[in-house]
C-alpha cells in the first residue's frame, strides 16, 4: 500500500502561497462556526445583560410602541403616577414602581457631559432597588431624607469612561442641570451600557429640575407569584384599557413580561447566529470551489509527473488516490487552522464578556463538533478533488510524458 | 540453446489520425524480437518513429495494427491499468531527462515502482537501499534530485528502473543530457547490467553509441525497419 498521506503531505509542502490562499474560505467559515459555538452561553449572557433582561420577575409597562430615545420618553399620551398606583392595587401584583428616565446635562471638573437620570420614589425605595437589582459597590443607596444626593452607575466613576477626565467617587459633587449633587454611592457593574451610566436621584429632586409632574416613562411591576405572570399581564392590560379608554387590539401601551423580552432578545441572537452560519457555509463553499480550481491547475502543472508515475507502473487508481488524498489534506489543513483560530477567538470573546459584564461564563468546547469538523473538512476537500483527480488519472502516459 | 523471447513486435503499426484524411503513420509495420540477455539498440534520426517504437516496446502505448508480446503474452489489447501493471513489473524505464520525482528523496524515488506493485514497506526500503549502493549513491539516499548532478540523477533513474527486477531495461537516449565522460559512465553501467544478464533496449539517434554497445541494432527510417545490424558472434 502506497503511503498516500506522506506523499500528499510532501506535495502540499512545496505548494506556493497561491494554493494556501484558496484555503481562506474554508478557514474563515470553520473559524466562524467554531468561535460561535465556543462563545455559546457567554454570548447569550452578554446580549441579555446589554438589553437589560434581568432574572427577577418584573413586568415592564410603557406607553406607545417601540420608540427611539429613552423608554417611554417620546410618546404622546404618557403613563402617570396614578396609573402606577392603580396597577399596584391589582390582586396579582405585589408592587408597581413608577419610573422616569431623563436625559440631563452634567458638569464636573469643568467638563460638560450628557447622561441619564432615573428617579427613586420616596416610600418605595426598597422595591425600586429590588426591581432593577441595584446594589452598591461602594458607599450606599439613597434612603429617606437623601435630597441633593445621588448614586452613580459604575462607568461614571471611571476616569476613562465618564468623559470628565477625572475620577468621580463617593463624597465628590457634580452639577446636574446647574444644581449641585453629592455622590453617596456607586452601583455594582451590570454589563448594560444603560444601567452602568445611570444616575439615581430622588423623584422630588428630579421633578424640581425637569418638571414632568405626574407623567412617567415606565412602570416596573413585580408579580406576587411567578405563576401569576400571565394573569398579571392580562389584569394590567385590562386596567389600562379602561383608564386610557382604548379598545382591545388598539392598545397604545405595552406590557412586556421578562419571558417575552428574553424570547425577543434570544430570537435576535438566533437570527444573528443563523446569519453567521449562512455566511460560514457560503465561505466554505467558496473554499471548496477554490480547492477544485487549485487541484485542476495542479493536474495540468504536474502532467509530466503523472506520466512518469504511469511509466514506472502507476495505475489509474494510484494517481487518482494521490490527488484525492492531497485535496482532502488541503481541506483538513483549512479545518485545523479554522478550529485553532475559532477556539482562540471564542476564548478571547469569553474573557472579554466576563470582564465587561462581570459574568463567569466558560467557553463551551464541543469535542464532538471538533472531530466532526476535522473529518468533514477532509471529506469536503477530497470531494472537491474528485473531478481533478479523475482528470489526473485519465492522463495518457505517452502524451503526459511528452511535455 | 535457443534464447527466450522477451519482447516481440509482429507487424506492428501505429497511426495517428490528425483529422480529415490526414493520417500520420509513425510506425508502419515493424517486426522485432528481443531475446533475454540481449543489448538491443533502436536507432534512427528524429521523425523516424523511434519514440513511437519505444512506447510500443515499453507497453506505454498499444498498436493500431499488429501485436506486441511481452513475455509471451499479447498486451496489444490490455486496458491502461493492466498495461501499467505489466510494465511496472517487467520493464524499467530510463529517460533522457532522468524524470525523477522532484519532491521525493533519492530513496523514495527508487522505492516508488515497488510502491505501485504493493511491496511491503520493509522490503521496499531494503531493496531500494541496496540499489542505491549498487549505483554508487549509498551516501545520497536522503538527497533530493535537485541536489544531485545530471550523472548522479541518471544513476538514480537506473536504480529506479531496476526496482522491480524487470525483464527489460528500456533506456531512451540515456546519455542525451550528459557530457561525454558522465555519459560513458552511464553506458558502462548499462553494459555491466547486461553482462549480469539483464536485457537492455536503448533508443538513440547516435549511430556510434549504438554500434559501440549494442549486440543488435535496428535502424528505423520513416516508420519502417531499414536495416538490422548484428555484432559478430550474436
Amino acid at each position: 500500500m502506497l503511503n498516500y498521506f506522506l506523499f500528499s503531505f510532501k506535495n502540499l509542502k512545496r505548494r506556493g502561497i497561491r494554493s494556501w490562499l484558496t484555503l481562506l474560505g474554508i478557514f474563515i467559515g470553520i473559524m466562524a462556526v467554531i468561535s460561535l459555538i465556543t462563545l455559546g452561553s457567554g454570548l447569550e449572557a452578554a446580549v441579555n445583560a446589554q438589553f437589560g433582561v434581568s432574572s427577577t420577575q418584573i413586568i415592564t409597562v410603557q406607553a406607545g410602541g417601540l420608540s427611539y430615545g429613552s423608554p417611554g420618553s417620546t410618546v404622546v399620551n404618557p403613563l402617570t403616577k396614578q396609573d402606577a398606583e392603580a396597577i399596584g392595587r391589582l390582586s396579582s401584583v405585589e408592587f408597581a414602581i413608577p419610573r422616569n428616565i431623563e436625559f440631563v446635562q452634567m458638569e464636573y471638573n469643568d467638563q460638560v457631559e450628557f447622561g441619564y437620570v432615573t428617579n427613586v420614589v420616596a416610600g418605595i425605595e426598597k422595591e425600586s432597588y429590588e426591581a432593577l437589582d441595584f446594589k452598591t459597590e461602594s458607599g450606599r443607596l439613597l434612603k429617606s431624607g437623601d435630597l441633593g444626593k445621588i448614586v452613580i452607575g459604575s462607568n461614571l466613576e471611571l476616569l476613562n469612561k465618564n468623559g470628565f477626565d477625572k475620577e468621580l467617587a463617593v463624597g465628590k459633587s457634580l452639577l446636574i442641570e446647574g444644581e449641585k449633587f453629592k455622590v453617596i454611592g456607586v452601583l455594582e457593574k451590570k454589563g448594560s451600557f444603560m444601567w452602568d451610566n445611570i444616575i439615581l436621584m430622588y423623584d422630588d429632586d428630579l421633578n424640581d429640575l425637569l418638571n414632568y409632574g405626574d407623567n412617567i416613562d415606565v412602570v416596573g411591576v413585580k408579580v406576587k407569584d411567578k405563576d401569576l405572570m400571565d394573569k398579571a399581564k392580562e389584569d394590567i392590560e385590562k386596567l389600562l384599557r379602561d383608564r386610557r379608554d382604548v379598545k382591545k387590539g388598539e392598545e397604545d401601551f405595552q406590557v412586556s413580561t421578562p419571558d417575552a423580552m428574553l424570547k425577543q432578545v434570544n430570537s435576535i441572537l438566533d437570527a444573528i447566529q443563523i446569519f453567521i452560519i449562512i455566511i460560514a457555509f457560503i465561505s466554505i463553499l467558496v473554499g471548496a470551489i477554490g480547492i477544485v480550481n487549485t487541484m485542476a491547475t495542479s493536474v495540468v502543472e504536474r502532467r509530466k509527473e503523472i506520466g512518469i508515475m504511469k511509466s514506472i507502473g502507476g495505475k489509474n487508481q494510484h494517481i487518482f488516490l494521490m490527488f484525492f488524498v492531497e485535496s482532502g489534506l488541503m481541506g483538513l489543513a483549512g479545518g485545523i487552522l479554522g478550529i485553532i483560530f475559532g477556539l482562540i477567538i471564542g476564548y478571547l470573546g469569553i474573557l472579554g464578556i466576563n470582564n465587561f459584564i462581570g459574568a463567569t461564563a466558560t467557553p463551551s468546547i464541543n469535542y464532538f463538533l471538533i472531530s466532526f469538523t476535522l473529518i468533514g473538512s477532509f471529506l469536503m476537500g477530497s470531494v472537491a478533488g474528485i473531478i481533478p483527480a479523475m482528470h489526473a488519472a485519465k492522463q495518457n502516459p505517452v502524451e503526459a510524458l511528452r511535455k | 540453446m535457443k534464447k527466450e523471447e522477451v519482447i516481440t513486435l509482429k507487424n506492428v503499426a501505429k497511426y495517428y489520425y490528425m483529422g480529415g484524411n490526414n493520417i500520420v503513420k509513425a510506425v508502419d509495420g515493424i517486426d522485432l524480437t528481443i531475446k533475454k540477455g540481449d543489448f538491443v539498440a533502436v536507432m534512427g534520426p528524429s521523425g523516424s518513429g523511434k519514440s513511437t517504437a519505444m512506447n510500443l516496446i515499453g507497453s506505454l502505448d498499444v498498436p493500431t495494427k499488429g501485436a506486441v508480446f511481452l513475455d509471451g503474452e499479447n498486451v496489444s489489447h490490455l486496458s491502461e491499468s493492466d498495461l501499467a501493471e505489466v510494465r511496472g513489473m517487467k520493464i524499467g524505464f530510463i529517460f533522457q531527462q532522468f524524470n525523477l520525482i522532484s519532491n521525493l528523496t533519492v530513496l523514495e524515488n527508487v522505492m516508488l515502482p515497488m510502491d505501485f506493485q504493493g511491496a511491503s514497506q520493509k522490503e521496499r526500503k531494503e531493496v531500494a537501499k541496496e540499489l542505491c549502493e549498487q549505483v554508487g549513491l549509498g551516501d545520497r539516499i536522503n538527497f533530493y534530485p535537485k541536489q544531485l548532478s545530471g550523472g548522479e540523477q541518471q544513476r538514480v533513474a537506473i536504480a529506479r528502473s531496476l526496482a522491480n527486477d524487470p525483464e527489460v531495461v528500456l533506456a531512451d537516449e540515456p546519455t542525451g543530457n550528459l557530457d561525454t565522460k558522465t555519459g560513458k559512465k552511464v553506458m558502462d553501467f548499462l553494459e555491466t547490467l547486461n553482462k549480469e544478464g539483464k536485457t537492455i533496449v536503448m533508443i538513440t539517434h547516435d549511430p556510434n553509441l549504438a554500434k559501440e554497445h549494442a549486440d543488435i541494432v535496428y535502424s528505423l527510417l520513416d516508420g519502417k525497419i531499414e536495416k538490422i545490424t548484428k555484432r559478430k558472434g550474436k
